[in-house]
């Protein structure tokens, strides 16, 4: 489903490279941890991949289902079925949570040559999400994670993960600032979605999360490459151990 | 003798003074009413339009932007139905009131009636020498409505002045009185037509009473050639509450003026303002604010989307007398600047005699903010959606915070008119 190719990707307008010649690939059906010290580009391969302006490919590829992505716009992207749940989600003031909703639903899919929802079919499959991710129904009345916690933030990400049902799933340290209560709900809301035809990369500097979420696969990203990869015990390794072997077996 | 040379009459400056002479005639009023128009027809005459060397219009020079006045004909008015189902409306044609209609606990009068009798001639004056709007309004005013409501009344209707003209020159004048506890909603709607350019000057005087409690909103949706120049006067008393709302979509050149006056202890003003701008237009909306009694609090709060080659003016002054002890007054301007030849000019001012107050003023100028692009983005909206979004959302804050649902509504599709016919 997804294929990185020798990614070189820099911060624009400077020379700073962040990806370094990044090998990926994720099948659909997969869920795939990627782990790593601060600094290793984590969040910046998450961004590519949604498309953010702010950085610049300058080698390589990203095929998305065998076609190439890196020429569209992130609503193009997201139209197609990629899906960012944002570290930091962000706070837009005046835009209200459920029209929010509605307008990205509706344009995901005009995009697809679907026909809109009635508003009906929308609020009743808003309030199920909702209910299924213990989501206060007032909190969808208020801006866009406007005076939403770190924890109501997270879980909106993931309600909004569900309402688009994307076919990549890419969640950006999903699990900081959640507590244990809520580390357990979003957990149970990812692997609801859990399914043949989608695919789950799960950025995380702890094995926490992949208690909850069982990856197929674990990569090591250091330095803006993948420098090992393997199966679930290897972020147990990690645990137990720390980056430092492995970095230095890479080296 | 010291002789001041003056510059030749304008086009504009002229119409004015030949239009008078060719009315005055007809115009309504006892004697006391004609020479009031003539005193201030003689003090027009004499100053000529204000120009950017007067301070109050320093960034609207009148004389450069209003050249030329568009003849007196007018074509026909659009019917317009009411912004809010189930509002009173009161209607304004070309400079003529329609029968009022009762409402219960409001007096209601068509303002020709008090020129008729002279009971207007005492209003019909400027403010200073600055003051043309009130001098070209009191000269020309035809008619208008008067409210007067009843002490302790909760007026249930939302009250709609329509203010409709094609074309042509229209003067109106809206006296309200609200009396103790009284509590209303009044929409000032002033509507024009794009095909057509018209000249006009609206003139409202609020006065409420000890307690009162007011929501006044303006809603100005002037054709793309009009010229518009409005006022709004204010008196505040002990413990009321006036919250003025005003969204301005329309208009080549406009100007609100607002002269509030805090004089009630304990009264609170609250302003929210939405301007937005395109096309060549100049809109410019000027506060003087006066706090002269202790204990009062006033927020004001203008929002500014301006696109293509458009200039926009606010003006916020703010004066505490020695004796508006514990004063709370904030005042802030943001501004959206969608083009790089649009243009905004915030002039703040605050001017405080009293020593324990708080007073706080700012202003933002701002572009679209790119992580909310691309957050949006993200999920799927388009570049277009996303930023009609993010500039609804910029004016819709202020919107939200009225308490009629069905206001809020009505004003949140003003909004979003206008953005799809601009944006």
């Amino acid at each position: 489903m997804l294929e990185i190719k020798n990614l070189h990707a820099k911060i624009a307008g400077t020379d700073t490279e962040i990806i370094c010649g990044l090998n990926l690939s994720v099948r659909a059906g997969e869920v795939a941890a990627i782990m790593g010290p601060n600094g290793s580009g984590k969040s910046t391969l998450s961004y590519i991949l949604a498309g953010r302006e702010d950085y610049e490919v300058t080698e390589g590829d990203i095929l998305y289902n065998g076609v190439s992505i890196l020429e569209l716009k992130p609503s193009e992207r997201a139209a197609m079925g990629i899906f960012l749940a944002f570290q930091y989600p962000v706070e837009i003031p005046g835009v209200a949570t459920m029209q929010f909703l509605k307008v990205a639903m509706n344009e995901q899919r005009k995009a697809r040559g679907e026909d809109e929802l009635k508003t009906p079919d929308f609020i009743k499959l808003v309030k199920q999400a909702a209910s299924d991710l213990k989501i206060d129904p007032d909190m969808l009345k208020r801006p866009l994670n406007v005076g939403f916690s770190g924890g109501e933030k997270k879980r909106a990400e993931i309600l909004q993960m569900k309402l688009l049902s994307p076919r990549l799933c890419v969640l950006d340290e999903t699990d900081s600032g959640l507590d244990i209560d809520a580390l357990k709900i979003v957990s149970d809301g990812v692997n609801a979605l859990r399914s043949p035809e989608r695919a789950i990369i799960v950025i995380t500097h702890y094995q926490r999360l992949l208690e909850h979420i069982v990856p197929d696969t674990v990569h090591v990203l250091y330095k803006g490459q993948v420098i090992k990869t393997g199966d679930k015990s290897l972020a147990l390794d990690l645990e137990a151990n720390g980056y430092a072997d492995i970095i230095e077996a890479a080296a | 003798m010291n002789m001041q040379s003056k510059p030749p009459r304008t086009p504009a400056e002229q119409a004015i003074v030949d239009a008078f002479t060719n009315v005055v005639s007809d115009l309504p009023g006892d004697a006391a009413v004609t020479s009031a128009r003539d005193r201030l027809l003689a003090g027009f005459s004499a100053q000529g339009l204000p120009t950017r060397r007067i301070e109050a219009w320093h960034y609207t020079d009148l004389r450069a932007l209003l050249r030329v006045l568009p003849d007196g004909a007018f074509g026909v008015p659009q019917p317009v139905s009411p912004l809010v189902e189930g509002a009173v409306v009161l209607s304004v044609v070309q400079g003529a009131s329609d029968m009022p209609v009762a409402i219960a606990g409001v007096e209601i009068e068509p303002f020709l009636d008090h020129l008729a009798s002279g009971a207007a001639s005492s209003g019909l004056v400027a403010r200073g020498t600055d003051d043309v709007i009130g001098a070209l309004n009191g000269a020309f005013v035809t008619d208008g409505f008067s409210l007067d409501v009843a002490d302790g009344v909760t007026v249930e209707p939302i009250i709609e002045l329509q203010v409709r003209q094609a074309g042509g020159r229209a003067h109106t004048r809206f006296p309200a009185r609200f009396g103790r506890k009284a509590k209303a909603t009044v929409i000032e709607r002033q509507v024009g037509r794009d095909d057509l350019a018209g000249f006009s000057t609206s003139v409202s005087a609020l006065e409420l009473e000890d307690g009162a409690e007011v929501t006044w909103i303006i809603v100005q949706q002037k054709g793309a050639k009009d010229q518009h120049l409005g006022q709004l006067t204010a008196k505040l008393g002990a413990g009321s509450t006036l919250s003025l709302f005003i969204i301005n979509t329309g208009g080549k050149l406009v100007r609100e003026e607002l002269h509030v006056s805090v004089s009630g202890e304990g009264a609170h003003f609250n302003l929210r303002g939405i301007n937005l701008l395109g096309g060549d237009s100049h809109t410019d909306l000027t506060l003087k604010l006066n706090h002269d009694a202790p204990g009062a609090t006033s927020s004001e709060i203008v929002r500014n989307v301006v696109l293509d080659r458009a200039r926009g003016v606010f003006q916020g002054q703010i004066q505490v007398a020695q004796i508006a002890q514990k004063t709370d007054a904030r005042m802030a301007c943001n501004t959206l600047l969608l083009s790089d030849e649009a243009e905004w000019l915030a002039k703040p001012e605050l001017e405080i005699f009293a020593d324990d107050v708080v007073c706080a003023h700012g202003a933002t100028v701002i572009d679209i903010d790119k992580t909310h692009l691309f957050y949006l983005m993200a999920r799927g909206i388009t570049e277009k959606s996303a930023r009609g979004l993010l500039v609804n959302g910029f004016v819709g804050e202020l919107i939200g915070d009225l308490a009629d649902e069905a206001l809020a509504s009505a004003l949140e599709g003003l909004v979003e008119t206008w953005l799809n016919a601009h944006a």
